[in-house]
């Protein structure tokens, strides 16, 4: 197909001039109209549920947020005086923000990197003929359902710094024991490893959907062509993936951004340490608000928390379309022509 | 802000607005059972929320309701006080979804005391002398309305593993050792210093936990009487953590308190001694079955020395606040207080209690049959401190628990300059 194809369906598709004047033109009856309202409207009341409860639990609690983070707010007095960008100032200028913000990044960054590499290869294991399919399939799916508490109980256990069983096996070995709760980064090793532990089989598996979804005859051809197991996973699996690894990427950073559970749930107190060495910034956010009864900072840490996420999506979006845009050139053309002919289609 | 599709928790701490709504509403039905509250002919349900174990039972609950007809009780538990302290707060901001009866931890009591008028005044003249002074006073606010009744009180002593003790030389009978030591703190650290010379081992659990011991004897720590903060420069304060950190050097088991290590620490024998309010017996026989060597001595360094303890408060939100008085009444009274501690451990506030025979011949077969009751009850009558705790006092004291923490069982930092980042977090509370 190119496009300077003739149109040949034009005539074809004409109704012949001749049969035209023949029709009494008709009044347009109101089940008509209401048949066309039915057809514009529909989808729009179809879909706004979710729009509506969106507006109830996503923007009113937004807008609200933003209002209490520009006054004095007590958990129990309530709304006080106006300050304007004073909570916002008070946050920016603590230490505290800064570390809780390097610490959510680091503990990010090593659980995500690691999480979606590691699930794309369980995905591809997956995807190969393997006897026992839906049982390897369920299984990766089975930390999933543990209790997120439970988990960080049976981590912790391991993680223990003087009675933990990996320092007790280190110690076998003659090493010298990891500070896992005093030390920076090995308490955002133990937490990375807690979310992956959790999170990998789950991403492994929407993962492995969309590689089902690849036509299998793009395997055959290159299997003709010579090409192996390595090369059709970077030539073929990974380009045809690329939706679903922009979706699994953005809903990661939003939820590796958002960490909570995980590291609350690491000591005792659920403070992020004695000094702060894994304390995230929604654990930051939890200690203003809860721990010293002030909403109004905690109201702004939540909307400084808001902005660098979304600041991070759109660094996000711009990273992964650009590697979405070397598709190839035909096929855009041939897309602008299928539309093309649609058109003459409906004329 | 997106409600992400993992980590729901954290998109409802992130939404502070929208947590506060979903627990209000979330958790209201819990509040109330009943949703009449009362009905025509005088059926009422009152719901009681504690945390932990505070040693009603069912049988006690029971009781009331069969002297009362028409009464029914609700009883919801909490895991912990924590729970408990973040769901009191929410709710009472919120104006509503609290239980007729709710109990409150002394941790968080002057914060509560802060919204004293949210809460019904329980004053009255049949419960005027009831409980220990300092408890009573505690539970009164500026304008004199009294809005919390005392449940029990944590009377220090100390524990010690016997075993052990006999191991590095030093007597084992619990007269000798509370004789051993008798004395002030420094008394104590040396006697500790003794043991670690003798054995190698540690002598006490964690730097924190001695340090609460020992700040709880001082009545001005943090706050002035008219709430002015002194914690950075209080002399008092800066002393005993110096010392406290000093001993912890060579002598604690560098253990935080209530983390897996320190219980896993309390089963293996990790350390010889830990401070032990009344409370805490329960802890140690519940976490370390199998230990044969625990035992608890009638002394306590520097004195008397109270951990802890808790209150009922009715609330003035809820709709039956007469009926709820009169059931916190009924369950702070001295025999239903006996047979709490019966249950649980839980050491009476109630001064008529310490001279009932329950209490005075009550036993622990895990302490080595120690005649628990009449040991509290003397350590109760040694505490001639109250510690002043206003508004500031809890999250000053958590900034203290994370210097420590710092040095002990961290060692990130060195005593002075964690000393340094507790001055800056307590300008950081402002």
């Amino acid at each position: 197909m190119t496009t300077t194809a003739p149109r040949p369906t034009r005539t074809v598709l004409s109704p012949p001039p001749a049969a035209r004047p023949a029709r009494s033109p008709r009044r347009i009856a109101f089940s008509h109209t209401l048949s066309r309202w039915d057809f514009k409207l529909s989808p729009y009341l179809y879909i706004s549920p979710f729009f509506m409860l969106f507006a109830i639990v996503g923007l009113f609690p937004l807008v609200y947020t933003a209002w209490v983070s520009v006054h004095e707010w007590n958990l129990i007095g309530g709304q006080g005086d106006f300050v304007g960008f004073e909570n916002f100032a008070f946050v920016l200028a603590q230490p505290q923000f800064w570390i809780a913000l390097r610490n959510t990044f680091s503990i990010f960054l090593i659980s995500a990197v690691p999480q979606v590499i590691a699930a794309l290869l369980i995905a591809a294991v997956l995807d190969r003929n393997l006897r026992g399919k839906t049982f390897w399939r369920m299984g990766v799916l089975l930390p999933y359902v543990v209790a997120p508490v439970a988990v960080a109980l049976i981590f912790s256990n391991m993680f223990g710094d003087q009675y933990g069983l990996i320092n007790n096996m280190l110690g076998r070995l003659g090493l010298d024991p990891i500070g896992w709760h005093s030390e920076i980064l090995p308490s955002h090793l133990a937490i990375a490893t807690m979310v992956n532990f959790r999170w990998t089989g789950y991403t492994a598996l929407i993962l492995l959907a969309a590689m089902q979804a690849i036509p299998r005859d793009y395997y055959e051809a290159a299997m003709i062509d010579g090409a192996g197991i390595v090369r059709q996973f970077f030539s073929i699996t990974i380009p045809q993936l690329r939706p679903t690894l922009i979706f699994v990427i953005v809903t990661s950073t939003i939820g590796g951004l958002q960490i909570f559970d995980e590291p609350r749930m690491y000591d005792q107190f659920g403070q992020g340490g004695a000094s702060g060495q894994w304390m995230t910034i929604t654990i930051y956010l939890y200690n203003l608000g809860w721990g010293q009864l002030n909403f109004g900072r905690a109201a702004a840490v939540a909307w400084l928390l808001f902005l660098i996420i979304v600041i991070v999506g759109l660094i996000n979006l711009a990273i992964t379309r650009s590697i979405a845009s070397n598709d190839s050139p035909e096929k855009v053309l041939a897309r602008s022509q299928r539309r093309a002919a649609r058109k003459e289609l409906a004329r | 802000m997106k409600i992400s599709r993992r980590r729901s928790t954290a998109a409802a701490a992130l939404a502070g607005a929208t947590a506060l709504t979903l627990i209000a509403t979330g958790c209201a039905s819990t509040g109330d059972a009943d949703p009449a509250g009362s009905g025509s002919d005088g059926e009422i349900t009152l719901t009681l929320a504690t945390f932990n174990d505070f040693g009603y039972t069912d049988e006690l609950l029971k009781q009331y309701e069969d002297e009362n007809p028409g009464v029914t009780i609700v009883h919801n538990k909490a895991a912990t006080s924590n729970d408990a302290r973040d769901n009191f707060f929410t709710k009472l901001g919120a104006g509503s979804g609290l239980a007729d009866v709710e109990a409150v931890e002394i941790d968080w009591f002057a914060e509560m005391m802060q919204y004293s008028d949210l809460l019904t005044d329980l004053s009255s003249d049949d419960v005027a002398d009831r409980w220990v002074d300092w408890k009573t006073d505690a539970a009164t606010d500026a304008d004199g309305r009294l809005v919390a009744y005392g449940t029990d009180i944590g009377p220090e002593a100390v524990c010690y593993r016997s075993d052990l003790f006999e191991a590095a030389g030093l007597p084992t009978d619990r007269a000798e050792v509370a004789e051993l030591l008798d004395g002030d703190w420094d008394r104590y650290f040396e006697v500790g210093q003794q043991y670690v010379d003798a054995t190698g081992a540690a002598w006490f659990d964690s730097a924190g936990a001695t340090y609460q011991g020992m700040i709880n004897q001082v009545e001005f720590a943090y706050e002035q009487e008219d709430g002015t903060v002194i914690a950075t420069e209080n002399d008092e304060v800066k002393g005993i953590y110096e010392q406290v950190l000093e001993a912890s050097a060579t002598q604690s088991a560098h253990l935080g308190q209530w983390s897996d290590d320190w219980f896993a620490g309390l089963a293996n024998g990790a350390f010889a001694t830990m401070l032990c309010p009344g409370w805490m017996l329960g802890v140690i026989s519940g976490n370390a079955p199998d230990v044969t060597g625990w035992d608890v001595a009638n002394v306590f360094p520097g004195g008397g020395g109270n951990w802890g303890g808790s209150y009922l408060t009715v609330p003035a939100q809820g709709e039956n606040t007469e009926a709820a008085a009169k059931f916190a009444a009924w369950l702070t009274a001295p025999e239903q207080q006996l047979a709490a501690f019966e249950a649980a451990g839980t050491f009476p506030s109630q001064v008529d209690a310490y001279e009932s025979d329950t209490l005075l011949a009550a036993t622990n077969p895990y302490f080595n049959d120690a005649p628990v009751g009449e040991i509290l009850i003397e350590r109760s009558q040694a505490i001639d401190v109250a510690p002043f705790k206003s508004v500031k006092y809890f999250p000053i004291n958590d900034a203290m628990q994370k210097a420590l923490t710092r040095v002990d069982s961290d060692k990130t930092h060195t005593i002075e300059s964690s000393w340094e980042q507790f001055v800056a977090d307590v300008s950081a509370l402002g």
